[in-house]
Formats: C-alpha cells, structure tokens, sequence
C-alpha cells in the first residue's frame, strides 16, 4: 500500500555569489574527474592546514576527502556509505567522516557531482588540529599505491606559535613534502610562483574578511554560520591562491556590501529572511545531512549567526593573518598552525568571548557533533566559561556531520525554541535579579 | 630480614592501586618537600622528571567504584570515560598533591583537557607534551628536544632544580633497571602463565605509577621473585591470549579476572605502556637528553598514536603475537577510544592475512558487567582449544 505522495522540497533560493561558487567547484569536480586523461597530478589532503597555494605552484590538483563527506551527506547518501564501512569493521563510535569517506570510496568513489574520483598521486597528510587525520590517512594509504607524505603541526596548547613550531613546520616542508611533491610531478620548485599564488591568497582573504565582518551591521547581510559554510568554500577548498577566488571574493564583498546598504538581512534557502529578532555566534560544525531543516530552526525564529567558529577551521583570516608572498614557507606554516581547531580551549573561549562582544550577539550556541571529538570534547566546559565571562546565555544542542541517525530533528528543534524564548525573554527583561 | 610474602607484596600493591587519594605521593612530598608531576597515560619521559627530583606520578582515570559527580557534567555521553573521571578526581581534591600535569599527545579528547586543565586549576602546571610524529631527528627530533627542554625550563620555575647531564644519565639508569626488571615479569609471564595472573601482575603495574622508581624496581624484583618461589601455582589448560587496546583508559580489574576465568591466559598486553613504552635500556652517552630524544624516535612500542607508514601497520603486533606464542588475539578497546578504534580495522586487516584468530569488545573504566564478554572470551577460548593446531 503506498502512503501520499511526499511533498517536494522546494527548490533553494540562492544569491549570485552561491550560484557562481557552485559553478566553480563543479567545473573544479569535472577538472579532477579528466584527470586520469589529462594528466593532471592530484593530491588527497585536508582543509585545515591545506597547502593550497604550494600545491598549485606544483599544477596538483588537491582533492579534500571531508569536503566529499559532507557532499555526501547533502546529497543524502552518507547512510549507506557509514553503513557499508560499518559492515566492513570500523566502529559505530568513530568519525563518520571517516567512514563516510570509506563507504564512498568502496561504492566506486564517485564524488558529489557524480562523476568518479580520480585515485590520489600523492597522499598529503596535513595533520592539523585533528587527530584524526592522521588515522584516516593511514586507512586510506592502505588503499592506494600513491605516497604518503605527512607535515605534522604542533598544536598551540599555549595560545601562542613559537620559533620551534614554525621553524618545524617550514623544516618538514622544506625537507620532506617539497622534495615529494618534485618527485611525484617532476618539476622543480618554483618559489617565484609560489609567492604569486601567496599575493593572490591575501587578495582575497582581505575581501572574505570583509564580508564576515559585515555581520557587524544590524540587520547582517549575511548569515555567518549556514550562509558563511558557501562562502568559505572556494577559499577552504581547493581555489585559494587563484585569480579565480581573488575575483569570486571581490564579487561577494561587493554584493555583501550592497545587501547592507539596503538594509537587508541574509538570502536562506527558503528566500530572504525576514527582520532579524536574535542574533547569534555558533560554536561547532553544522549537521549536513540536514542542513536546510536545521538552517531553517534558526531563520524561522528570526536567529541569524553573526559570527562562528566553524567558518574559522580553514583560517582565521579574522584575526588579522595573512598569506604573506615575503615569507613564502613560513606563511604557510603560520597558516597551518593558526587554524581554529589547532587552538587550545582557552583561546577558543577568549575568541567566543571576543565575537559576542565583537558582533553584539545576544548569545551563543553550540553544536556539539558526536564524530569530532576535536571540536566537541571540552564544549561543556566552554559553554560554563564563555557564560560566566560573557554574561551571556548559551545553548546545546548535539548532532552530527553526516550521520542522519544523530540528528533528531523534533528534539533540536525543542531545544532551539526553547532557547529562543529565553532570549526573548532576557530582551524583555535584562536584569531581573535587579528588577525584582 | 626475610623477603616478603607474596600475599604481602600483593596486598601492597593493591593498597596503592586503590587508593585514589595518592597517599603514597603525599608521603613523599612531606619527606622530600619536592613536586610531583602527574602524567597521562601511554608515555612521558618520566627519567626527565627525575633527574629534577620531581615525582612522576601516573594519572590512569577511574575505576567503577569513583562516583561521577561533577565530572559527567563537563563531557557529552559519546566521550570516553577517563577525561570525566580525570575531572572528577581533580576537582574532589584527589589530585591535590600533584603540582602539574603533562599530558602526552594521545587524541583530541587528552589535548583538550589539556586546556580544560589550565582554565581549572590555573595555579598548576598544564603542559601538553607534542610528540613527535615525524621521527627524523633533525626534524621530529629536533622539535622533541625543544619540547622537553621547555618543560624542563617549566619544572624549574616551580622549583625543581635544573636539569645536568650526570642528573639526567643517574635517571636513565634507574629507569633501565627499572623497564629490565617489568621485561623479566612479562617474559616470566610469557613463559609461565599460571606464574603471574594478569589480574595481580596488573596491579603492581598500577602500583608503580605511584611510587619512586627506587621503590617500584624494588617492588617488582621482590615480586619475581616471590612468585617464582611459591610452588602453589600450577599450569591451567588456558587459551593464550594477546590483548590490546587498553593502552588510555584501563580496564576495570574486574574484566581482566573476567577473561581470565572465561579460559585466556594473558601473554601480553597494552596496559600502563609507560613502564614499556620504551622497549630497551636507553644507553647513556654524553648527551643524556639526545638519547632519551632518540629512545623515542627509534625504540618506541608501535602506538595507534604513533604515526606509522603503510605496510608497517599491524606488523609489530603480529610478530608481538608470534613472539609470545599466543594462539588468539583480543581487541579490547575501551568505548570512543579515536585511536584504538580507527586502528582497529587495520590491524585486523593485518592479523587475519596471519591467520590470527580474534575477537573484539569494548569496555569503559567504569564497566561493572561483564556476563556478555565472559560468554564471548569464553567462546572465543574455547574454539582455540577445541580447534586450533596448537
């Protein structure tokens, strides 16, 4: 007996810049699906900590397993890929990621826009700020024949970079992932352009800086969470240190810009929100098997995020770092060692803090994902600091990535109006200790 | 003076196990006045310590018999257990005599709590020891060697005394002797099971943490040999197991009798690694720090938190199973361990091309029942003895 018909989800609305990002990427997956053909050289590698711009300097393609992990999960199909790898013996209590990126790779290894993946030349370990990594590349090296290169990133337990980080960092690159990276191309390399690609990086992390800190502006132009996972794209992804991205962030700025001069507030995917009632900083990856409902709890309610953790992994362009084509290799070692999940606790609280004030939030949630332990283990404990310090309410809500068996949509959704209210309510009522 | 009584030795190390308080540290910083540094499992160079007349003091979590009052509240349910009894443990007072805490690079859940130690108790040392994944000496070795002199540079702002090289090569020593004699449990266990329980020889591991290395070495020596002497002991008709993964969060004591009484005779195993972490005696040169950087680099067990190139994955542990003769293997992770559980697919992937018979079951520190693993570990023995070629 079939039920009714299921309703169509309608179709999402986006604004230019989302369209072109999404061009650009697609013409990046059609790029990586030729390669077998065309030659071209790829590397699997990681966002945060990536090495973009030495990677383009070498012509290598870089292929971000996460960023498939996620398509997937958008695309629904994580499920039976985390199935199939749970069948094949990796554990219900581990990364999904992880198994998500395994389950794709054993069903064919076709990528988000369905077309196959090419098989890696060269593994490119960036093993920063996640321990994981560093697990998933040994899984994966078992797979492939392609070598394995690994630069390892000191983690800043003190808040700080020192000289025996960076100069370890630049020390790998220099002694091992460059002389890899010359052996599995045959080319030499070529520092000129590498710088080229540098100067071209801080061109448009300037800009991407620049729309992020739109949300200052009441109403914000932008959503810093759900729409900022768009618009860090190109630059997380494999485009930073191309004209392509410099021209991309000159032409979101621009509309971003424009969006705050008249006075309107973020494109979602149900169109353009309506007045900003809260106005929130996040903390922890979204969910992406449902992405649009969980984006929708939030715009529904008026709640737009103003600033986030989350659009920080892959740099934290916001804090004022730059690629620098002076320093070739030491900016990209201070790149790798400054992204967010390479922080210790107490700077990501300092940094919560800091955006609340910053943006003028009236608090801050946390979407605490049970495959990443890097960002969720210790969030209870920056929930308690970030309030105390803040005087502001925090929220709690637990997902994750790409496990759609971890996303109950009806209890989020309690606990996000439930929270709501309460902001609504303080809004009424700042002081109430006071006011009694 | 006579040598203690085996059931005196044991009964002393039980003492220590048990007790959570850490009196055995309190009662050396009242003799000594000096400080005392707790560590994180899996491996710390405890001679660098030493050598500055600092107690190194092993921190392994919880048992199921600490209550987890304040500590669940700074953990979701889908984190392992040992950073909330961590947690809780710091928080009640337990850990008031330590001065600081390292602790290793083993996963994201141990870096983070590093922090969440600094915000907690900021007045103690916090310091997270990066180790090296990059084994070259010139480059994961150089960085090491800058790490461990920075936490010794630490150690004497809170009034350890410096760190000299006649100090640190006197540690080395103390410490060889001291893995040589914990080598000669575990091949006297290799040999003769029914000699050393895994059950009690765990708890004088534990005990171990605790206590000066003078002390342990002793209590290890006087332990081999008492168990040597008591003629009680007779073979069991066993299944010789390896078991691995418990090498974080320990076991409770309870699954260790578990198995044991379900037909596994224990040969080897990951727990407390510290004392084995580095396999032989690190020989003392001119430069003591180079050759404890190098014992790291060059002599470390295989870890799933070491880094390891592919086609190496899993060989230490087969030959660990060859070596010791065992007929099956046992993965025993504890519950959301990121490392022992990612490995876990390799590693099988590596024992089965041996044709290494195994099972797996998780556990937290906290576990209480054990009726599911006793019917698996007692299955999984029984098949070896009915059906292997052994």
């Amino acid at each position: 007996m079939s039920g009714p018909a299921p309703t169509p989800t309608p179709e999402a609305s986006k604004d230019s810049s989302q369209l072109r990002q999404k061009e650009m990427i697609a013409r990046h997956f059609d790029r990586l699906a030729a390669a077998p053909e065309t030659g071209e050289k790829t590397a699997y590698t990681f966002v945060p900590g990536n090495l973009s711009e030495l990677l383009l300097s070498f012509d290598v393609l870089p292929v971000l397993p996460e960023i498939n992990s996620l398509q997937s999960a958008m695309r629904g199909r994580s499920a039976d890929y985390i199935s199939l790898a749970e069948k094949l013996g990796h554990s219900e209590d581990v990364c999904t990621y992880v198994k998500s990126d395994i389950g794709m790779l054993k069903s064919g290894n076709i990528g988000p826009t369905g077309q196959r993946l090419p098989n890696p030349d060269l593994l490119l370990l960036s093993y920063t700020g996640c321990f994981t990594f560093m697990k998933w590349f040994e899984l994966l090296a078992q797979e492939y024949q392609a070598p394995v290169t690994m630069l390892q990133v000191p983690y800043q337990a003190d808040g700080r970079i020192t000289d025996d980080m960076r100069r370890y960092v630049v020390d790998q690159l220099r002694r091992k992932v460059i002389p890899t990276l010359e052996q599995v191309t045959g080319r030499a390399y070529d520092e000129d352009r590498l710088r080229e690609c540098l100067a071209l990086s801080a061109q448009a992390e300037d800009d991407l800086v620049a729309v992020l800190r739109a949300a200052r502006h009441r109403p914000s132009p932008i959503d810093a969470y759900f729409g900022a996972v768009y618009y860090v794209g190109p630059i997380f992804s494999s485009f930073r240190g191309t004209r392509a991205a410099v021209d991309y962030y000159r032409a979101l700025r621009e509309e971003i810009e424009q969006r705050m001069a008249h006075g309107l507030g973020p494109v979602t995917p149900e169109g353009e929100m309506g007045a900003e009632r809260f106005r929130i900083v996040v903390e922890g990856p979204p969910n992406w098997t449902s992405f649009r409902q969980f984006w929708k709890m939030f715009s529904d309610e008026g709640a737009v995020c103003v600033a986030s953790t989350y659009a920080k992994v892959g740099g934290m362009y916001d804090l004022g770092f730059r690629h620098d084509p002076q320093r070739p290799l030491e900016s990209l070692a201070e790149y790798c060692l400054g992204c967010y999940t390479n922080l210790s606790l107490p700077t990501r609280i300092d940094l919560i803090v800091r955006y609340l004030e910053e943006y003028e939030a009236d608090g801050f949630l946390i979407n605490s994902v049970k495959s990443c332990n890097s960002f969720s283990a210790g969030q209870l404990h920056i929930l308690r600091e970030v309030e105390a310090r803040s005087g502001r309410p925090g929220g709690f809500i637990e997902s994750d990535l790409v496990d759609p068996r971890y996303f109950s949509a009806a209890n989020i959704k309690n606990r996000l109006e439930s929270y709501f209210q309460m902001l609504q309510q303080k809004s009424r009522n700042p002081n109430p200790v006071a006011a009694s | 003076m006579s040598a203690p009584a085996l059931a005196e030795l044991v009964a002393r190390a039980e003492a220590l196990y048990l007790d959570y308080r850490l009196g055995a540290v309190r009662e050396w910083k009242r003799r000594t006045g000096g400080l005392a540094i707790g560590y994180m499992p899996i491996y710390v160079p405890r001679e660098l310590l030493h050598a500055q007349g600092v107690l190194p003091v092993g921190v392994m979590g919880g048992r199921e018999d600490l209550e987890i009052i304040k500590g669940d509240a700074y953990y979701q349910s889908y984190i392992c257990h040992i950073p909330r009894s961590t947690i809780e443990l710091g928080l009640n007072g337990s850990l008031d005599p330590l001065d600081g805490m390292l602790f290793p690079a083993i996963c994201d859940v141990i870096r983070n709590l590093s922090g969440m130690w600094q915000s907690l108790f900021p007045a103690k040392l916090a310091h997270y020891l990066d180790l090296p994944q990059d084994f070259d000496p010139e480059l994961g070795g150089r960085f090491y060697r800058h790490d461990l002199e920075r936490l010794s540079a630490s150690l004497v702002e809170r009034g350890a005394r410096p760190l000299t090289p006649e100090a640190l090569a006197r540690s080395i020593e103390l410490y060889n002797a001291e893995r040589r004699e914990v080598r000669a449990l575990y091949e006297l266990r290799r040999t003769q099971p029914w000699k050393l329980p895994t059950h009690e020889l765990y708890l004088f591991l534990r005990a171990a943490l605790v206590l000066p290395v003078e002390e342990s070495t002793e209590l290890f020596r006087q332990y081999r040999l008492a168990v040597l002497d008591d003629p009680g002991r007779k073979p069991l008709d066993q299944a010789r197991v390896v078991l691995t993964g418990s090498f974080c969060e320990q076991p409770p004591l309870g699954l260790i009798k578990t198995l044991e009484r379900a037909g596994c005779s224990i040969v080897d195993d990951d727990f407390v690694q510290v004392l084995r972490f580095i396999r032989s005696d690190i020989p003392v040169a001119d430069d003591p720090l180079g050759a404890l950087v190098h014992a790291f680099l060059t002599d470390a067990m295989a870890s799933p938190t070491r880094y390891v190139d592919r086609g190496r994955k899993g060989e230490e542990l087969v030959q660990r199973v060859r070596a010791c003769g065992a007929e099956g293997l046992l993965f025993c992770a504890p519950s959301f361990c990121d490392p022992a559980l990612l490995d876990q697919p390799m590693l099988v992937k590596a024992v089965e091309a041996e044709g290494i018979a195994w099972t797996a079951f998780k556990y937290a520190e906290n576990s209480g029942q054990f009726q599911v693993i006793r019917e698996q570990a007692g299955t999984f023995a029984d098949s070896i003895k009915l059906w292997s070629n052994a």
